[in-house]
């Protein structure tokens, strides 16, 4: 998938690989017009990553490249065991839950999916949660409170799926039970928005002691379409929406909403996962070892005093 | 604006008959339609009735006055947290118009009314949305005064009765409103804590975030008849879909059989059925002496 405002860089860095490739074919050295194309391929990246719109961030947060929560458990933690179901109803391949170990502590992950392709989206539903996902993540976070286990969430979806059988098997009472339930749990909450931040499906696994959004994620309480779609009935003014909605992490930090930003490498984190991963390790590993000092009974506390004050007026 | 409303329970009538949904009409309306039947209902009758029609058991919207009036003991009312007013703290596009219209049209600071009353005899902290504000959806105002009321009920040890009507949370407040799902929910945590009851109404139309967040989480669940209530809207689940929906999707008859809710109590038996749920979770009679 390449986005419009991507198509000059790729096109330059594609001209960049045929040259070094002419290079080695026919011993001809390029070596001074490579670096001075590199030199333009940075400056372009730096122009273009560093200036982006919300409508465009939020093209980036939902792209198909971009590092999913399989690829973030793969590149963050050891000792992975999968774990599935809700004990009531079924497993929904949207969530995926398990236990791994970070940094050699034992901790619990929750985390919306969405697939890097086409097939791999129909089978993880489009990364949109059934009231059994919502249920899953409560479950293992009941039982990651039970040892002392960390949660660590990572938030990726469009919203929490609306069709007939959600709704007969209370989706609104699934997310209203994990706000609930969440405020009180008695283990360190971190909750990551790594993509896309889609209303009350993003916020149910969102409660906790920290929130955080990588630098390229959006976070909103309606996409920037069906927003459009109220205020000018014009879904083609998402970009316009975008801006309204405050959406992006830099914005939501910026108004007390969330609790960092993690920064992505240059390019943005589909670009290069890896380095997007040892951000997030490093931003994961400060607040856990701060959690940690901090007894149970006082992080509750904590967590409701901060959620406590959300829209508190002045 | 609120002026109005002051005078409403300064003077408590047996049922407020200022109309939200009328208003707009000519003030001498005498006649309404009834949309479900299409039954030609007298409006003075209608009142008489609660707002149900006669002929077919429609229920039609209340106002949040409307909803106290018939719902509390006469002059027992008293507001809390009247003056809160939204801040507007995305600077988002039309929203300051939008507030000042519902502001006017539903004489309410915001989407919300709370504060301590009594039914027949029962004293409760008790809170109503306002469907006809920015429909009902809940912002930090709404978010904040129900955190308020909360709170107020573990103070006092009062139980907690909350009417929902509502599309869900507030688009012009961003996470803002969001956040709100999270703080109500994080309250009604305390509330069980502390012991103290909890019933929740839901009335038409009860979506989205509200339904998604402290309408849910009732000791006992309580709507009336017929009305909406869901996740996601109508609209969006036929577009996801691509299909007609049942009849009786997202209704209160359709939540009550997939478990979801425990009562369906038609409007003229409401106030009954609360004060024998107060009953039951009290270790004493009511005071009747306040009750005319
Ligand atoms: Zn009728």
């Amino acid at each position: 998938m390449l986005l419009d405002f991507e198509k000059p860089l790729v096109e330059l860095e594609n001209r960049i690989s045929e040259l070094k490739n002419y290079t080695g074919e026919k011993g001809i050295d390029l070596g001074v017009e490579i670096e001075s194309l590199e030199k333009r391929s940075l400056d372009l990246k730096k122009e273009i990553y560093q200036n982006l719109t919300p409508w465009q961030r939020t093209q980036l947060a939902r792209h198909v490249e971009r590092p999913n929560t399989l690829d973030y458990i793969k590149m963050l933690f050891t000792d992975w065991l999968p774990l599935s179901g809700d004990r009531l109803f079924g497993d929904d391949p949207a969530i995926v839950g398990g236990i791994g170990k970070f940094e050699g502590r034992p901790v619990t992950v929750i985390g919306q999916v969405k697939g890097h392709n086409t097939k791999e989206n129909l089978a993880r539903n489009f990364g949109m949660t059934h009231p059994e996902g919502f249920r899953k993540c409560w479950r293992l976070a009941q039982q990651a409170a039970k040892f002392h286990r960390p949660v660590l969430s990572f938030i990726d979806t469009p919203g929490a799926y609306s069709g007939i059988d959600a709704e007969e098997r209370g989706q609104a009472w699934a997310i209203a039970n994990n706000l609930y339930a969440f405020a009180r749990l008695k283990t360190p909450l971190i909750a990551v928005i790594t993509g896309e931040g889609g209303s009350g499906g993003a916020l149910a696994l969102g409660v906790g002691d920290a929130l955080l959004m990588m630098e390229n994620a959006v976070f909103s309480v309606i996409s920037p379409e069906g927003c459009a779609a109220i205020l000018w009935k014009d879904a083609s003014r998402a970009s316009q929406a975008a801006e309204a909605l405050k959406m992006t992490a830099s914005e939501l930090l910026r108004l007390g909403l969330i609790d960092g930003v993690v920064p992505e490498p240059l390019g943005g984190a589909h670009r290069d996962p890896q380095g997007a991963a040892v951000n997030l390790r490093q931003e994961l590993r400060q607040i856990l070892q701060a959690l940690q000092q901090i007894d149970p009974d006082t992080l509750v506390e904590l967590r409701w005093k901060r959620i406590r004050g959300i829209g508190e007026p002045k | 604006m609120t002026e109005l409303f002051k005078d409403l329970f300064r003077k408590p009538q047996k049922y407020i008959t200022v109309r939200a949904d009328t208003m707009a009409q000519d003030k001498g309306t005498l006649w309404i339609k009834c949309p479900e039947c299409g039954e030609i209902l007298y409006v003075r009758e209608l009142e008489k009735n609660l707002e149900v029609c006669r002929k077919c058991n429609h229920h039609f919207r209340l106002s949040a006055p409307e909803r106290l009036s018939i719902t509390l003991d006469e002059d027992s009312f008293q507001e809390w947290d009247a003056d809160l007013e939204a801040i507007d703290p995305l600077s988002f596009p039309e929203y300051q118009g939008k507030l000042s219209t519902a502001q006017e049209a539903t004489g309410l600071h915001d989407a919300i009314l709370t504060g301590e009353g009594r039914i027949l005899g029962w004293p409760v902290m008790v809170g109503v949305l306002e469907p006809h504000f920015i429909m009902g959806s809940m912002g930090s105002v709404v978010g904040e005064k129900i955190t308020r009321l909360v709170m107020g009920a573990i103070q006092k040890k009062l139980p907690l009765l909350l009417f929902s009507a509502s599309g869900g949370a507030r688009m012009q407040e961003g996470v803002f409103s969001l956040m709100q799902m999270a703080k109500t929910s994080a309250a009604i945590a305390k509330l069980n804590e502390a012991g103290i009851l909890y019933v929740s109404v839901l009335t038409d139309p009860t979506t989205g975030g509200v339904t998604s967040s402290f309408a849910a989480l009732g000791d006992v669940i309580i709507a009336e008849p017929g009305a909406l209530i869901g996740f996601a809207g109508r609209r969006v689940t036929e577009q996801t879909l691509n299909e007609k929906l049942p009849p009786d999707f997202q209704t209160a008859e359709f939540c009550l059989k997939h478990g979801l809710i425990d009562l369906v109590v038609p409007r003229q038996q409401m106030q009954a059925v609360l004060a024998h749920i107060l009953l039951l979770h009290s270790g004493s009679q009511p005071d009747i002496s306040v009750n005319s």
